[in-house]
């Protein structure tokens, strides 16, 4: 009963404030534009280019996946901002008393950010694809490319790319309520993924036993659990990924992993 | 509202560190009154209400309604309405969204949040966002929020903070008319004046100990008459000879024990015409700083 109401507060919450459709739209444009972008690069003008051997030739009938994916590949810090400032504004705002005043099981809040922040996680993925499969797939056309649209294996991958972002927004309360300090969590999640994230997969890529390891950063079991990245096909993955299920239950581990230690350490902190 | 509830303190005690924010502080707070708890400021006051309603963990003791921890009322807010002096409100959020929210946590009906700002009177202002409200604003939306429930008990600390002087009259009413209710009403203050006219009982603290607890009356170490006379002799020898306690004081007479007609009959007696007399008005006040240690921040915590 108590979970079941706060999940419903929490909706609210996000509805109430003008945070989650200002960043649904950023992410629009931004990922909108660069799948158009890659569509046109390795479809439209990889015809021509290809001939020239400038371009890493991929298979006509992987392409609509890799710019398909671009909706987590680049699109999945969206969700984790989301998920980050649902706690700590909670914080910042001081709103963290008439929360706890309304639900004093502490628990039942941050599951009902869970679930209510899984949900908006998935709309996220919802809008990312229509962005993604929508630029893409016009500028694939232009290049007079099969998209792929008839193909099951294709809406497969958005149905697994929803369930990523949804897992992605649930990381994100999950660091929010470790690191409660809006400002740290938002450059802890802007430096990981725009930059850590980013080189390690790189080194990955080099050296066989950290290509093992790095199966298992995040960014790197999500496009796993997608099932095709834009990174993997430049060169920047591994040499074998993790299967989709794993790549699944890699995420899901990191967002139960931070969840539980961000109650156990802060989330049960004197509320002063 | 079906049944009242009294708020009972049991040997609360809390540190933070080394600063021994409350220490031992066990009173009751009955229904039908409206409660004081006043102290000057750090002596306390949000740090024992906030552990009252489970936001803070005691390091000792106990603080419950009716027995009953905050944190496992059946329904908390139909039970308890709290404002905290602490302005939490997300400002990109609207006073009606911000209601609405925490009366879905809740589980209180919706149609209660309207009735709510109707009650504060900020109806005209709900949809607006919360970052443009003024501190009175604020005030009232807190205020708003503490009655979502329709609460037994009230909880608040230092609600007049910020409010305008027609909103301490409409906020002291208030207080009164829930306490008439049967209501239990527990209000904060670091100024014995701030209360003085809508409480029944007092509770004082400082540094985080019970100094006082009793009525206002019992506040009182008797009051005095502040006298002069040209002839300030005779009337001081006619005083003694009538067995008051004199003294001079600040180119005065003060008398203890004495109401001002008792003082005007006397010297009318004597003969002694007078050039002063008033009965001194700030008692509950200078017995007040008494209690607590007049001296700056008196009633800051201790530390270890
Ligand atoms: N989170 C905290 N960490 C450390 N010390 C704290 C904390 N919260 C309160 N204190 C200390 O506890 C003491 C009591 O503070 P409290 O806020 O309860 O006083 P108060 O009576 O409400 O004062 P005021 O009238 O200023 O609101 C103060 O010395 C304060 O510095
Ligand atoms: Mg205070």
């Amino acid at each position: 009963m108590n979970t079941l109401r706060a999940i419903g507060a929490e909706a609210l919450k996000l509805t109430s404030t003008r945070l989650w459709w200002v960043l649904a739209l950023v992410m629009f444009i931004y990922v909108g534009f660069t799948s158009g972008l890659i569509g046109l690069l390795f479809g439209g003008l990889g015809e021509a280019l290809g001939e020239t051997g400038q371009t890493p030739a991929i298979p006509d009938e992987m392409l609509p996946p890799i710019v398909y994916s671009i909706a987590t590949s680049i699109g999945y810090v969206f969700p984790v901002i989301l998920g980050a400032l649902a706690t700590t504004s909670e914080v910042r705002h001081q709103t963290l008393t008439p929360t706890f005043l309304a639900t004093p099981k502490r628990g039942a809040v941050l599951a009902g950010k869970i679930v209510a922040l899984g949900g908006f996680g998935a709309l996220f993925g919802v809008i990312a694809l229509i962005a993604s499969i929508g630029l893409g797939a016009a500028m694939l056309a232009i290049g007079g490319f099969d998209l792929g649209l008839a193909d099951s294996d294709n809406w497969a991958l958005a149905g697994r790319a929803v369930i990523a972002m949804a897992l992605w927004a649930i990381i994100g309360v999950g660091l929010g309520a470790l690191i409660p300090s809006q400002v740290a969590a938002i450059v802890v999640v802007v430096a990981f993924t725009q930059f850590v994230e980013p080189i390690l997969r790189t080194a990955a890529s080099v050296w066989e036993w950290a290509g093992e390891v790095g199966r298992f950063l995040p960014g790197a079991a999500s496009d796993a659990l997608v099932g095709a990245s834009f990174y993997g096909a430049i060169g920047m993955g591994t040499a074998t990924p993790l299967e989709w299920w794993q790549g699944g239950l890699v995420l899901l581990g990191i967002a139960l992993l931070t969840t539980v230690v961000g109650y156990f350490t802060t989330w049960r902190r004197d509320v002063t | 509202m079906a049944t009242s509830t009294t708020i009972e303190f049991r040997g609360l005690t809390k540190s933070f560190g080394s600063v021994h924010a409350v220490s031992d502080l066990s009173f009751t707070v009955e229904p039908g009154q409206v409660t004081g708890f006043l102290g000057p400021n750090g002596a306390g006051k949000t740090t024992t209400l906030r552990m009252l309603l489970g936001l803070v963990r005691p390091t000792s003791g106990t603080a419950t309604f009716g027995g009953v921890a905050y944190r496992d009322l059946a329904s908390p807010f139909e039970t308890v309405g709290t404002a905290l002096e602490a302005s939490s409100f997300h400002p990109g959020r609207s006073a009606r969204g911000h209601l609405a929210v925490y009366a879905a946590a809740a589980g209180i009906r919706k149609s209660r949040i309207d009735e709510a700002l109707r009650l504060v009177g900020l109806e005209t202002f709900a949809d607006r966002r919360v970052g443009g409200y003024s501190l009175g604003m604020r005030q009232r939306l807190g205020l708003a929020f503490a009655l979502l429930g329709d609460p037994r008990v009230l909880v608040l600390d230092e609600p007049v903070n910020g409010l305008d002087p027609e909103g301490i009259r409409w906020i002291r009413t208030f207080m009164r008319e829930m306490a008439s209710q049967g209501r239990t009403v527990l209000v904060s203050s670091h100024l014995l004046s701030e209360v003085q006219q809508s409480v029944d009982r007092l509770v004082i603290i400082s540094r985080g100990r019970l100094m006082y607890e009793g009525t206002l009356a019992g506040l009182d170490t008797g009051s005095r008459v502040v006298v002069d006379a040209p002839d300030r002799d005779a009337l001081e020898a006619a005083l003694v000879q009538a067995g008051a306690d004199v003294h001079v004081a600040g180119g005065a007479l003060t008398v203890a024990g004495l109401s001002s007609a008792e003082v005007g009959a006397i010297a009318h007696r004597a003969d002694v015409p007078l050039s002063q007399l008033a009965a001194e008005n700030n008692r509950l006040e200078a017995a007040f700083l008494e209690i607590v240690g007049d001296t700056g921040l008196g009633g800051e915590a201790e530390r270890a």
